[in-house]
């Protein structure tokens, strides 16, 4: 038997998640992180997304930014791989598609640190179940 | 951090709203802004088409979400002005009843898809996070497998993988088979070409399949599962292992499930890529280590499968949706979709489309709105010519299909099939007899041979529509290949040659006419099968150097120096050496 014994389990253990993403938010001085998803299924990999994620990770606290990035899978946009979703604290989640590593490198230096978009914005076409 | 950019205006840059205003919008905005001198804190920058092209060019003001349609270049001062200087909406300009002209942005449904995208499949806390295994716990400790059962019966879901069987049905004749052992399989065999809903829900969001698995297992009375998926799909599989390692390692899968006497385990067992091993019974044949060759049904596997014992086979897609109709209900679920097909689709779009991707929608979306709307219409602005759905077995839709509603019976009443989801989209300039020799040619490779009008039967309709498409057809192929297909249809064994002619018929059927320009007139009208061209030579950029003639293989070019050359075509067999050869591009083909 593993760590799940029972429903209780579960929802405890949701709740230690939970807890970990707030105690994550005080740490960053009571601002959430900012949350990037890399699309990276066989199409987006495929499409350069290891460099990009490589790149983010390797970049972000040189430049001084907490983010948690994550690699997620298909995002459906296969036309504009690879793709990168931002969500930065209070804001509504953006696409970027097209994205290399010259993009990349705008989307941390123009959206990210000032808040401008860059060319390739994919707007957000669906509703989700949950 | 520093929010310097106050406003961002996006502005469509899709292929019809660019016609639309046929100048570069973004830069002039982006000049009229410095004029403002609003250049230090606004910014426009091109978006990816918003699929709402009838009313473009398009532009939102971000974050302030203001849609501005139908714009011109006399309106972007007004916007600056009026929005961006004064704070007040340039009412004109907004179409507040975007659904009527030309429907919401949000035409998509994500109920498969609910997580793909969002979470780390590698990361059971992700989907845990996301309420995952809440379903499994709800199932194993408030309810009775026949209470399980009879929700997913309620919820009208049917298969996804082509079939479109009620799936609770299919969970209540194997619950009620008796048998020392049972099995829960998932068929990840997905075989149509440019189709990969499966690979995708499996790479990203492997635990909502391991989920529904041991749900499954749970309503019928299994204690194992299994994955039957294809070895080409390697990140599948490895995610699909890692997620399978943490849900042991968590308890979710293995013995005492939730503290219940529930136990449930699941493997993986690798098919090698055949088409045919999508049918169940050959599946089932595969993972026994035999040939994957289907047998003849009944016995149905729900009640002699795997290892003869009973077996629920289900589609990846399939399985994605249960955890969401236990959690939200099976009223929930069958509230969206049409009156026989419940829930949503997930969509490959492929082929001459703008936006290629994966959509999920609801059962009932019309043609025009998955190709227009959601995937931004065809490549280079062309004309729309047919979409095949259903892979090889299915058939194609055609612009009069438009605004058909997509569901499993508006579908096969069409002519052709929902199939697992692969959607091909052909403009103009494709030739739908050389579509249909396409899928043929699929065909005679994935049959597996065991029946005679599969096996024989469709390579003899492969041989005619080559002949067709080689320029050396007649009217009466058009007559043979409709009564072969039918005969091929009526007596194949298994589903992959009762498919198969399905191309050839429902080409026959919506474009008959390219089929007799091929045999009578000797043409192919969209120009796609190159048999039918024909090399000329201009008389303008002939200067008579003899060099064409001189390479002729076969002689079939006269002329003397200095003077126009000709081709005769009686002779020619079309091997091109002679445009290559030009040096004065006098040579072309038509």
């Amino acid at each position: 038997m593993g760590i799940i014994k029972s429903v209780a389990d579960l929802k405890s253990l949701r709740s230690s998640i939970q807890e970990a993403n707030q105690k994550a938010i005080i740490e960053n001085n009571n601002v959430k992180p900012i949350e990037i998803n890399v699309a990276m299924a066989t199409c987006g990999i495929a499409s350069g997304a290891k460099e990009i994620i490589d790149f983010l990770i390797q970049e972000l606290p040189k430049r001084n930014i907490v983010a948690k990035i994550k690699k997620t899978g298909c995002m459906g946009y296969c036309y504009a791989e690879p793709t990168l979703e931002i969500t930065k604290p209070n804001e509504k989640p953006m696409v970027f598609g097209y994205v290399d590593l010259k993009k990349a490198d705008e989307i941390i230096e123009k959206y990210i640190k000032l808040g401008a978009l860059v060319d390739g914005v994919i707007p957000i076409n669906y509703e989700l179940a949950t | 951090m520093s929010i310097k950019y106050r406003k961002n205006l996006l502005i469509c840059n899709g292929s019809s709203c660019q016609e639309a205003s046929n100048f570069d919008l973004v830069a002039f905005t982006n000049t009229k802004l410095k004029e403002y001198g609003l250049d230090d804190d606004i910014q426009a920058v091109q978006s990816v088409c918003f699929n709402k092209c009838s009313i473009g060019p398009n532009m939102v003001v971000y974050p302030d979400n203001i849609e501005y349609s139908t714009i011109t270049k006399d309106d972007i001062d007004d916007i600056i002005i009026e929005h961006l200087l004064n704070g007040r909406i340039v009412e004109r300009l907004v179409y507040d009843d975007v659904n009527k002209i030309s429907g919401s942005n949000k035409k998509q449904y994500r109920i498969a898809l609910r997580n793909c995208g969002f979470i780390d499949p590698e990361a059971i806390e992700d989907y845990i996070e996301k309420d995952g295994y809440d379903a499994l716990a709800k199932c194993l400790t408030a309810f009775t497998p026949e209470e399980v059962v009879q929700q997913i019966i309620k919820s009208g879901l049917r298969g996804r993988g082509g079939g479109g069987f009620p799936t609770g049905v299919k969970w209540d004749i194997t619950s009620k088979s008796v048998a020392e052992q049972k099995y829960v399989v998932c068929n990840a065999d997905e075989g149509d070409p440019g189709a990969f809903m499966d690979r995708s829900i499996l790479e990203g969001d492997p635990h909502s399949v391991i989920e529904a698995m041991a749900i499954c297992g749970y309503c019928i009375g299994a204690n194992k599962g299994i994955v039957y998926i294809r070895a080409e799909y390697p990140l599948a599989i490895k995610r699909l292992k890692i997620a399978l390692e943490q849900a042991k390692e968590y308890g979710l899968l293995g013995s005492q499930i939730f503290g219940t006497n529930f136990e449930f385990t699941i493997d993986i067992k690798y098919g090698a890529g055949a088409f045919v091993c999508g049918e169940e019974t050959a599946l089932i044949h595969s993972m026994e280590g035999l040939r994957g060759e289907p047998t003849l049904k009944p016995p149905y596997p729900s009640v002699s499968g795997y290892l003869e014992q009973p077996t629920n086979v289900n589609n990846v897609e399939t399985l994605a949706n249960i955890p969401a109709i236990i959690n939200k209900g099976a009223a929930w679920f069958a509230s969206i979709g049409t009156e026989k097909s419940k829930g949503t689709k997930v969509f490959a779009l492929a082929g001459k489309i703008n936006n290629v991707g994966l959509i999920e929608v609801p059962m009932g979306t019309t043609l025009r709105e998955v190709i227009y709307d959601i995937g931004g219409g065809i490549v280079d602005g062309k004309k729309f010519k047919a979409a095949q759905t259903g892979g090889p077995s299915g058939g194609c839709l055609t612009e009069k299909h438009l605004d058909l509603p997509l569901d499993f019976d508006s579908l096969t009443a069409a002519g052709s099939m929902m199939g697992s989801g692969g959607m091909i989209v052909m403009d103009e300039d494709d030739c739908m007899v050389a579509m249909a020799k396409f899928y043929l040619e699929f065909t005679v490779e994935e049959s597996c041979g065991k029946c005679a009008p599969c096996r024989i039967g469709n390579k003899r309709l492969y041989e005619m529509l080559t002949k067709i498409c080689d320029d050396n057809g007649t009217p009466e192929d058009l007559d043979l290949m409709r009564n072969l297909s039918v005969v091929v249809k009526d007596t194949s064994l298994c589903g992959l040659g009762q498919t198969s002619p399905n191309p050839i018929l429902s080409t026959m059927t919506n474009f008959y006419d390219e089929y007799h320009a091929h045999v009578v007139d000797h043409k192919c009208p969209s120009g796609q099968c190159t048999s039918f061209l024909k090399y000329y030579i201009d008389t303008e950029n002939c200067i008579g150097c003899l060099v064409c003639a001189r390479n002729c293989p076969v002689n079939a070019i006269f002329g003397e120096k200095k003077k126009l050359h000709i081709i005769n075509r009686e002779i020619c067999i079309k091997c091109g050496i002679c445009m290559e050869k030009c040096k004065f591009d006098a040579i072309y083909l038509k």
